[in-house]
């Protein structure tokens, strides 16, 4: 278990390009280790490979670790396990689709391989299943777009990974 | 050092940042605007990549190299990547087509190397194949729209062809590299991918009422940095920056 109060200070950085969310609520700290000297790692994954946010995400966790008197923290990145959005918080799934953000399937229901599938979406305004996939990719590399059939709403999906 | 581990992962990096910069080439000029933020999200998935190879082949090398002056002060008779990844954009359909062949490729490939016992490269495939998988799914869904499209697009789709099978070939030619990572156990047999890589090719070419070349001769060279023409016009664009204001920083 991680440390609840390293967690709820980390719950107060938010994902700097899906604000609603933090990156506790992402699920991408790995963990929170206390060394011998009294210094704080924090193991973070990145949710892409490519993501430009990553280097700034580190920087605000160091930032908000110094800000409530941390000394030094060390920010290490870890790939392996990778990342999947099954690790995102149910709360957090509840924030993105407040927010306007179809929230990701369940990795097991759905992550289709065949050709010119296509996921059933809620829509997240009208709650409708009747919806289309407009493009695989969106504004981040973490979603893609769809509209809603129903009341014509586009959305952003943060799709399964 | 280890010799060929680094000028391998140097090879692996130097794919995807090259397909990667080819792509970002797209920005602001895609056919529509989901495909032009499609196509430069994968990109940015590419450079990614091609990063964290770089971070591990600094690694390798140890002195004063890192991931900037592997991608920014290497000449081209340094670059490792394969022929394929060089060739121009064309039109959306040889660009499409190009990511095909490569993303078919790269997803066998990373799907051997997530289980290799060298560490680093597992974790970076292991978390790179999810991206290919997608770039894959979307790149083949393409070829069939195109290929099964109009006479026009139909027609495009075989000009793509023509001027990238030569091209192909070469993935599976092993360099000296890669033959040393496969004795070694590092990676595996690339000549033993050819066969699943022109099975997904035939499948996706069927649907997309496209016919898959005999041609057996392969272009070959990259891959021990004897590049075409292009490369370097690539390079003296991406690399400019750093060769005008050395060490410059954001
Ligand atoms: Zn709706």
């Amino acid at each position: 278990m991680m440390d609840k109060k390293i967690l709820d200070i980390l719950s107060h950085v938010a994902d700097p390009e899906v604000p609603v969310l933090s990156v506790v609520d992402l699920g991408i700290i790995r963990d929170v280790v206390s060394h011998a000297d009294g210094s704080l790692e924090v193991l973070i994954t990145p949710t892409y490979t490519g993501c430009p946010a990553m280097d700034m995400i580190a920087t605000n966790i160091r930032m908000e670790l110094l800000a409530n008197g941390y000394q030094q923290p060390k920010i290490t990145t870890v790939l392996s396990p990778a990342w999947t959005t099954d690790w995102m918080s149910e709360e957090g799934k509840l924030k993105l689709k407040e927010y306007g953000i179809a929230p990701p399937l369940p990795k097991q229901q759905v992550c289709k391989q065949e050709l010119f599938a296509e996921e059933a979406i809620q829509c997240p305004r009208c709650n409708s299943h009747h919806t289309r996939r407009v493009s695989e990719f969106g504004s981040t590399a973490c979603k893609a777009q769809y509209q809603c059939l129903d009341c014509k709403e586009p959305f952003d999906y943060f799709k399964c990974h | 050092m280890n010799e060929y581990l680094f000028e391998y992962v140097v090879h692996l990096a130097d794919d995807a940042l090259i397909l990667g910069h080819r792509n970002s080439e797209w920005c602001g000029h895609g056919p529509v605007l989901e495909q032009d933020i499609a196509i430069t999200n994968i990109s940015l998935d590419l450079i990614g990549q091609a990063r964290n190879f770089f971070q591990y082949a600094a690694e390798i090398k140890g002195g004063d190299t890192t991931e900037d002056s592997l991608a920014y002060l290497r000449d081209v008779r340094e670059f490792r990547n394969c022929l394929l990844v060089e060739q121009q954009n064309g039109d959306w359909g040889k660009t499409i087509l190009r990511q095909f062949f490569m993303s078919n490729y790269q997803q066998l490939l990373y799907s051997r190397l997530e289980n290799s016992f060298d560490r680093q490269i597992a974790a970076i495939c292991e978390k790179a194949l999810k991206e290919v998988t997608y770039h894959l799914k979307w790149s083949s869904e393409w070829v069939i729209r195109l290929g099964d499209g109009t006479d026009e697009s139909h027609a495009r789709m075989i000009n793509a062809i023509d001027e990238l099978w030569t091209y192909t070939g070469e993935l599976f030619i092993p360099a000296g590299y890669e033959a040393k990572a496969l004795e070694s156990g590092l990676a595996p047999d690339i000549t033993a991918l050819k066969n699943d890589w022109l099975n997904r090719v035939a499948l996706v070419f069927e649907e997309a009422k496209l016919p898959v070349p005999t041609a057996g001769f392969a272009q070959t060279g990259g891959k021990q940095g004897m590049h075409t023409e292009y490369l370097g016009y690539i390079l003296a664009e991406m690399q400019y920056l750093q060769r005008t204001y050395p060490a410059s920083k954001w």
